[in-house]
């Protein structure tokens, strides 16, 4: 269904739907696809670099290798980072599997320094034209023992079937371990682009019970990189980290455990109570609960006392629960009006049923559908100059300087979640930032990857 | 090894070529893509982006679409956005999954047309050559379909009415020459006032821009390039448009880039000519018949009347020993400023081409060299390399190397150091 939002007479359609007769889990028809300026979410070139000493090898069309060379390039890691262009010629020829692998030989050979791991991409030609992907890794395995390599796919075609790109790209991030011997005391905290904050609820749970920490984004080398096979749990909260999860486990040992990222008290307490229990550790008490809730009451009280009825957006690029989000701050006298989610995370679905009872008129807006091309042109406007947004996008097409620039949950989990959020609610209130800058710098945070 | 690149980068991609070249007109171009071009093109290939509300788009196509050759799914959705956004024109290119599926480019414009009621291209790019392929034949797509039909008057005035730009023997007072200016994006020319620099520089210099293909003109402007006298290509992504207008109105063209006087003098000299040459033939006793026809038998005429090329290796010295200078990048950018190198420092230069560039406009001494393999040998004992940042990594130490950054291979990293070489030339050759 679309809405007119637009007060002209003329000019496109933007879409849009009231949250009460949104269909879940896809509100919006899939149709042509826009690609706002808001560049802040990681891609696979971005997480691969999280491997520490990893050298990236994309083997595609130029057109496919031009956003990743560039990525790479941007981040300050071209060092790390080749490519083989796939031609018209290689197609007719069928001879795919020998130009990856003569490629990725040459360009190894040409590496000033050897490196402990090679990520080998390859794209939707090679999972069209049917190569033989096997062979080809067992053949650069061979010519090169000393080298770690796995498969890493660039194969967007296979979005809407199977494993996601991002998912895979996650699963692959510990491919690479080698079995060792299990420390029970050891953890990993997996799938994540973002270390995990220190105020986190769940550090904080792993480091009063004395566990050792692994997470990759604090391995400085590729020998603490392997360390982390050690661990005997491994934990998730991104949610297309947890295939990734299940097959480390499968293939090393340790126990994975998913958990589930969310702004409401209940979930919380029971998603941490569950993993306390997986991990053989006392969970929060009642008092410490009862004060933690107490902590966010207050900050709640606290920002709805300085924004006042400032008008809020969100999009769904700021952490894995933009409905959650929304749920918590409307249910707490903010004055929510918009949420950027093209489809609706499973996780959300109790949050979308909640909003579509008590706050019907709260409008759900895509980001990728065509019309919203002239969305921030739309909103370039007096009377929404105020808006306060949380997220690169909402921000965008807000035309906001208020706004919240955190891309993937920032590390959050927990009631750290809910008390961290706030603080930035009421940062992005008291300070204007340079949207347009900012928001187009790609892998927000991702200098993580420079070690 | 061929193909392989340990560390540069990779030249923009033929469908954002496309995107590029009609972005200011008002149509609607989508790219037939799984994901991510858009994302690419947007990001590091458009610095209109943020500012102009173009209608680029990607299908994002799906596995089981390309398998069962679902191209009912795309023209729906074209259809559909079409209704709503109202563009001028529909322009879909292609990716490497349509280009091994075999879509039918021409067919699926014809049909979204036939539905839309707007004109509709196919353009048959495969993401796997470079931008200057896609936007060269999007330009040439405009031209043959777009431009309206001229009336005789309009370009058949007698031989002697046109005043002779940039001084030379011609009387006094008369009208100006008409050219327009074909090969402009910012791929090559980014945003920082090149293309503006092109257009003074024509208008101070008594010329009539009518069109600029395609940065700082409209779809209507474009429209009256068959009016002109003659087209300056200004990178090799015109050169499609060029050679469709030559075939459709007798235009002749000159190809190359204003950098340094004495360059600017010899292009306006062949504008001139060109000029007078092309008036001559239209304006004699078959006129009625030849202006606004395709017929072979003008086109031979024109061939025969008209010098429609300006070889930029006229003035240029042939360097047979020894590498001095080398230059890499697009190829009539790169020659022009070798042109320019050449004329105001009498040092030899050599080119080294990484783009689509047609073979007769380069020297004996210049080179194509699409791969990182072809270029390093290539800068064996050069002094000086003016190159984009992005190859300094497999420069050879013992050279100076000049950043001469471009849109087109680095992107947006260092927008902000590229030169207008057509307003300040010496940037570089200050350096050399």
């Amino acid at each position: 269904m679309l809405k007119r939002v637009n007060a002209k007479e003329t000019g496109p359609v933007i879409a849009a739907v009231r949250v009460a007769d949104a269909a879940f889990p896809a509100p919006f028809r899939s149709g042509l696809e826009y690609s706002s300026p808001a560049r802040g979410t990681w891609n696979i070139v971005h997480t691969g670099m999280l491997i520490p000493e990893a050298h990236e090898i994309f083997v595609c069309a130029a057109g496919c290798l031009r956003g990743v060379v560039l990525t790479a390039a941007e981040m300050g890691t071209t060092d790390r980072f080749s490519t083989v262009a796939v031609r018209e010629n290689n197609l007719l020829d069928g001879d795919m599997e020998e130009l990856v692998i003569e490629g990725v030989s040459d360009i190894i050979r040409k590496l000033p320094k050897r490196p402990p791991a090679v990520l080998v991409y390859t794209s939707c030609v090679h999972h069209f034209a049917g190569c033989d992907l096997d062979m080809i890794y067992a053949r650069l395995r061979e010519r090169f023992p000393d080298i770690d390599f796995t498969d890493c796919y660039m194969n967007p075609i296979m979005r809407k079937s199977g494993l996601t790109p991002d998912q895979l790209m996650r699963s692959r991030l510990y491919m690479l371990l080698h079995e060792r011997e299990i420390d029970p005391e050891a953890v990993a905290i997996i799938g994540n682009d973002l270390p995990t904050r220190e105020n986190s609820d769940l550090m904080k749970l792993l480091k009063r019970t004395g566990r050792k920490v692994h997470e990759i984004t604090s391995c400085r080398n590729y020998a603490e990189y392997q360390e982390m096979a050690e661990s005997a749990f491994y934990i998730s909260y991104n949610a297309d980290a947890a295939p990734g999860g299940d097959m480390l486990s499968a293939r090393l040992g340790g126990k994975h455990h998913y958990t589930k990222f969310s702004f409401n008290y209940d979930e919380i307490d029971d998603e941490f109570a569950k993993l306390a229990d997986v991990l053989g550790v006392p969970g929060f008490s009642p008092e410490e609960i009862k004060a933690l809730r107490a902590d966010c009451d207050k900050a709640l009280e606290d920002t709805l006392s300085l924004v006042g009825d400032t008008e809020i957006t969100i999009d769904y690029t700021f952490c894995p629960r933009p409905l959650g989000l929304a749920r918590m701050l409307l249910s707490h006298g903010f004055n929510v009006t918009r949420v950027y989610v093209d489809g609706i995370p499973g996780a959300d679905k109790p949050d979308f049923e909640y909003l579509r009872e008590n706050h019907p008129d709260l409008m759900l807006y895509p980001t990728v559908h065509s019309s919203m091309r002239f969305a921030a042109s739309e909103n370039a406007v007096p009377e929404r100059d105020t808006v306060l947004a949380i997220g690169q996008k909402a921000a965008y097409f807000d035309n906001t300087n208020h706004f919240v620039n955190v891309v993937e949950g920032g590390g959050m989990l927990g009631y750290d979640a809910v008390l961290h959020t706030l603080e930035l609610i009421r940062e992005a209130y008291s300070e204007e930032k340079c949207m347009r800058e900012l928001v187009q710098v790609k892998g927000l945070g991702c200098d993580v990857c420079l070690r | 090894m061929k193909q392989t690149a340990r560390i540069i980068s990779t030249y923009s991609a033929d469908a954002f070529g496309v995107c590029s070249a009609l972005f200011e007109l008002g149509g609607m171009t989508v790219m037939h893509d799984a994901s991510g071009c858009n994302s690419t093109y947007t990001t590091h290939d458009e610095p209109r982006w943020f500012d102009m509300d173009s209608m680029v788009y990607i299908s994002g196509i799906s596995e089981i679409e390309a398998i069962m050759g679902d191209d009912e799914k795309l023209i729906d959705d074209i259809v559909d956005a079409a209704s709503n956004l109202k563009p001028a024109f529909i322009a879909v290119c292609g990716t490497p999954i349509p280009m091994m599926t075999g879509f039918d480019f021409k067919a699926v414009a014809e049909v979204i047309e036939m539905r839309t009621g707007i004109p509709a291209f196919g353009f048959p790019t495969s993401g796997m050559k470079t931008y200057i392929d896609g936007a060269s034949m999007a330009l040439a797509g405009i031209a043959e379909r777009l431009v309206d039909d001229v009336a005789t008057e309009d370009v058949a005035r007698p031989l002697g009415m046109i005043l002779k730009a940039g001084g030379g023997n011609t009387p006094a007072m008369f009208e100006k020459v008409r050219v327009n200016i074909l090969g402009l994006t910012p791929l090559d020319f980014s945003v920082n006032g090149s293309d503006a620099s092109i257009s003074s520089w024509l208008e101070e210099n008594n010329y009539e821009v009518i069109s600029k293909w395609a940065m700082g003109s409209s779809l209507d402007e474009l429209r009256l390039a068959g009016r002109a006298d003659a087209n300056l290509v200004v990178s090799a992504a015109g050169l499609g448009a060029a050679e469709v207008l030559y075939k459709r109105f007798g235009i002749p063209y000159v190809i190359g880039l204003p950098i340094g006087d004495d360059q600017k003098q010899m292009i306006m000299d062949a504008l001139n000519d060109v000029a007078f040459e092309s008036r001559a033939v239209r304006h004699s006793e078959h006129a009625d018949e030849r202006v606004g026809t395709q017929s072979i038998e003008i086109l031979s005429d024109l061939a025969d009347a008209v010098e429609y090329e300006y070889d930029l290796s006229a003035g240029a010295a042939v360097n047979n020993s020894g590498t001095d200078v080398v230059i890499i990048g697009e190829g009539i950018t790169s020659l022009a400023l070798a042109a320019a190198i050449e004329f105001e420092t009498g040092r030899l230069t050599k080119v080294l081409c990484a783009t689509e560039c047609p073979e007769y406009i380069l020297r004996s001494c210049d080179r194509l060299t699409p791969d990182e393999d072809d270029i390093i040998p290539e800068l064996d004992g050069a002094n000086v390399i003016i190159a984009d940042p992005m190859y300094k990594p497999i420069c050879p130490e013992s050279a100076k190397f000049i950043s001469l950054p471009t849109e087109a291979f680095s992107g947006r990293i260092y927008r902000k150091a590229i030169p207008d070489l057509i307003k300040e030339p010496e940037v570089i050759l200050s350096q050399l």
